[in-house]
């Protein structure tokens, strides 16, 4: 069992050692929507300009997972806004203007840019030319119109800062509210059926359905200014990266934003080279920073399927290893057992999601804590099904190997384990399709797989893309599945075979 | 051979044996024989240690069987009980064969062990090599009772070995095992709750009742001279067949 543990453990740390061995003198992060994507994008260029090499480690998971990415050090670097600093990283903690919330940031031994030039949040929009028509600049200006139709995404509805703040703080008077799909507001303005609707001040729509944003003249909104935050080590290894970092504070406007957005997600542009446009556009062309070559579709999908195998074969084989010592354990000792099953039900029902986010303070992102976490999942059915299969043996067949004289360890080996063999892969067979499944989130630590064209295809709402882990996903689990019905095949007895007639 | 001496056993609130002292001589068949509930299974229970007494001693050959000698005394002992308790993921010959090759036992060894064992209990060696589920009742009782016999154990303990068998199959295989028992000499220790099979197999008749020993002796005896009315109805519920094997 140690020897096990001790190979697990190898298997693991060589694991980590891999994919440290491709590491790069500085690593960016960036969250899974376009914005970050391409903010990332731009500071790995810019980063790299001095000939250093940078790596991008994309579209990681939400806030949390990059906050503690970069506190562990796994990244360098990652676009952020002061507002989402504010309101959830330092949630519960009044603070009150940059210069403490820098101070917040220091003692956490992280640094954090001058504004980039834009601020990205909450912004009220209209048509343009039905804004023009009514003469209609600001938030204020709304309350002479009191029979606009309002239509707002279902969370700005329920924000207790967004429209029940909003109307309170504007005293709006309109009466004709409701809350949908932010992407149907969009078809709503534009069919003309709605004439007021929110949205994030970046997002590349606002170009598209040609939309006004209104002034929030009484500044209701928080700022969600877009800055990069940093750990100061590593700005103090690499001065002049960070330097050339900087030069990118004040440049971007809304609008420069808005546009690059659009280029992403409208002219489907990939991002590094919507970073490098830009970059070259301010700061001319240099060298040491070529945008990254153009992946084949072939290419993509082996790196996926190399990494989702690696991801499933570790974490599986760990499981199996462990998971079956547990369960007949757990069949023999019946108190023992009932604590183990139980501990590893509550383990089952943590949110796969929610599992992968626990496991970053203690393993960093990428492969390892994606492996742990689907190890930890991969327990309970295996240790169930052992344990049932042990237990469900009929009670004569365990007392005539009892009688007959053989050894506790004969038993479990000739006559046990062979009888309970049909449940324990059965159990197996149930992890290893859960396995599969749930190793497409991994994508959202970083870990690759399957996930990474489902996560970027959702992003871009590019189905080609989501099919593309979506499909191998679902034949990896149906081979895998035929893997284990030929193998049950190969190793159950023919005496097993035989349906009870009686 | 065997002696039980003041070994009983509760279940819960049920007794299911007294304390209860019984000698079986070496040699020779002693037959367990009462109602259902009177004990006699857990009596052979207790001697091959499936079921621990709550008071007594069993002793076995004079040594008093204990967790430390328990194993070894196992394999002194065969054990064969009502559907036979073969495993069904062995073929009939793993099955016979199974303790023998945990104990390394040459094949050539265990080969000639197994077709000796064949010829003495009148079965096919082909049939050897079929999985339970392939081989008929009565076969299954015949691949048992080699199991048992195969590291030639001193004693011989049958758990209503027939009880689910068809009338003639049973006919059949109660007059081959009184041939195998008398071949062997071995002390066995049978129980059921069919007096005419007990009459036809036992030397020595053990009637129970209540985890009591009622009576011990002959058939003869109990028909003669029952030990008191409750032997005289036993006797008389279960009349033997009128005509042919039994005395």
């Amino acid at each position: 069992m140690i020897r096990l543990l001790a190979t697990v453990g190898v298997a693991l740390t060589l694991l980590t050692g891999w994919s440290g061995s491709e590491a790069a003198a500085l690593t960016v992060g960036s969250k899974k929507f376009t914005e970050s994507v391409i903010l990332g994008d731009m500071a790995q260029q810019m980063l790299a300009r001095g000939g250093l090499e940078v790596k991008h480690r994309h579209e990681l998971g939400g806030t949390r997972v990059l906050w503690d990415a970069l506190l562990k050090g796994d990244i360098d670097v990652y676009p952020e806004y002061t507002g989402t600093l504010r309101k959830e990283i330092f949630a519960g903690t009044a603070i009150s203007g940059e210069a403490q919330l820098r101070e917040m940031l220091k003692r956490r031994g992280l640094g954090m840019t001058r504004s980039l030039g834009f601020n990205n949040t909450y912004i009220l929009g209209m048509a343009w030319d039905r804004a023009r028509q009514l003469g209609i600049r600001t938030i204020s200006d709304l309350n002479r119109y009191p029979q606009l139709r309002f239509g707002f995404s279902n969370e700005f509805m329920d924000r207790e800062d967004g429209w029940p703040g909003l109307k309170q703080y504007y005293h709006l008077v309109q009466k004709n509210v409701r809350g949908l799909d932010h992407d149907l507001a969009y078809r709503g303005l534009a069919a003309r059926r709605l004439d007021v609707i929110d949205l994030y001040a970046t997002d590349a729509e606002i170009r598209y359905y040609d939309i006004r944003p209104l002034v929030d003249d009484k500044h209701y909104f928080p700022d969600y200014d877009a800055v990069y935050v940093y750990r100061l080590d590593a700005e103090q290894r690499h001065p002049h990266a960070f330097a050339r970092l900087r030069k990118l504070e004040g440049r971007i406007s809304e609008d420069t934003m808005t546009g690059l957005n659009a280029a992403v997600k409208l002219r489907h542009q990939p991002e590094s080279r919507v970073a490098a446009g830009f970059i070259a556009k301010e700061f001319g062309s240099a060298a040491g920073a070529p945008a990254p070559p153009a992946v084949s579709r072939l290419d993509r999908l082996k790196r996926n399927t190399v990494d989702h195998l690696i991801l499933v074969g570790i974490s599986l084989s760990a499981a199996i290893l462990i998971a079956v010592p547990l369960g007949v354990l757990a069949a023999s000792r019946r108190r023992l057992g009932q604590a183990l099953l139980g501990l590893a039900g509550v383990i089952q029902t943590i949110p796969a999601l929610a599992l992968l986010v626990f496991m970053i303070p203690l393993f960093g992102i990428g492969a390892v804590p994606a492996i742990a976490a689907l190890f930890l999942y991969s327990l309970l059915p295996i240790i169930r099904n052992t344990y049932s299969g042990l237990h469900d043996i009929p009670v004569p067949l365990q007392e005539s190997a009892v009688a007959l004289g053989l050894p506790a360890g004969a038993r479990l080996r000739l006559v046990e384990l062979p009888l309970a063999l049909r449940s324990i892969l059965a159990g197996i067979k149930t992890s290893a399709v859960i396995n599969i499944g749930t190793a497409t989130l991994g994508a959202l630590i970083g870990a690759g797989g399957y996930g990474q064209p489902v996560l970027t295809g959702i992003r871009l709402d590019d189905v080609g893309l989501i099919m593309e882990g979506a499909i191998p996903a679902a034949v990896l689990a149906l081979l895998v599945q035929g893997l284990f019905e030929l193998l049950e095949r190969l190793t159950i007895s023919r005496g097993l075979r035989y349906r009870k007639i009686e | 051979m065997l002696a039980l001496q003041n070994i009983s056993k509760r279940f819960g609130d049920h007794v299911a044996v007294q304390p209860l002292s019984l000698t079986v001589e070496k040699g020779g068949t002693t037959v367990l024989i009462g109602p259902s509930g009177c004990g006699k299974s857990t009596i052979l229970r207790m001697i091959i240690g499936l079921v621990r007494p709550d008071s007594g001693t069993v002793f076995f050959d004079g040594t008093a069987v204990v967790m430390q000698n328990l194993a070894s005394v196992r394999r002194r002992i065969g054990y064969v009980i009502q559907d036979g308790g073969l495993f069904p993921h062995m073929t009939a010959r793993e099955n016979v064969t199974v303790m023998a090759r945990h104990l390394r036992w040459s094949k050539p060894r265990i080969a000639d062990r197994v077709t000796e064992l064949a010829r003495l209990v009148k079965l096919e060696v082909d049939l050897l090599g079929r999985y339970p589920a392939e081989l008929s009742g009565g076969q299954r009782q015949r691949v048992s009772l080699m199991r048992a016999l195969m590291l030639d154990p001193e004693v011989l303990l049958m758990d209503e070995p027939f009880a689910a068998l068809d009338p003639m199959i049973r006919f059949d295989l109660q007059r081959d095992m009184k041939s195998v028992f008398r071949q062997l000499g071995k002390t066995v220790l049978f129980v059921t709750h069919d007096l005419g099979e007990a009459a036809y197999l036992a030397d020595t008749l053990v009637l129970l009742r209540e985890g009591r020993v009622v009576q011990q002796g002959t058939y003869r005896d109990l028909e003669a001279r029952p030990a008191g009315d409750f032997v005289r109805r036993f006797v008389q519920a279960q009349r033997p067949a009128p005509s042919g094997e039994a005395p």
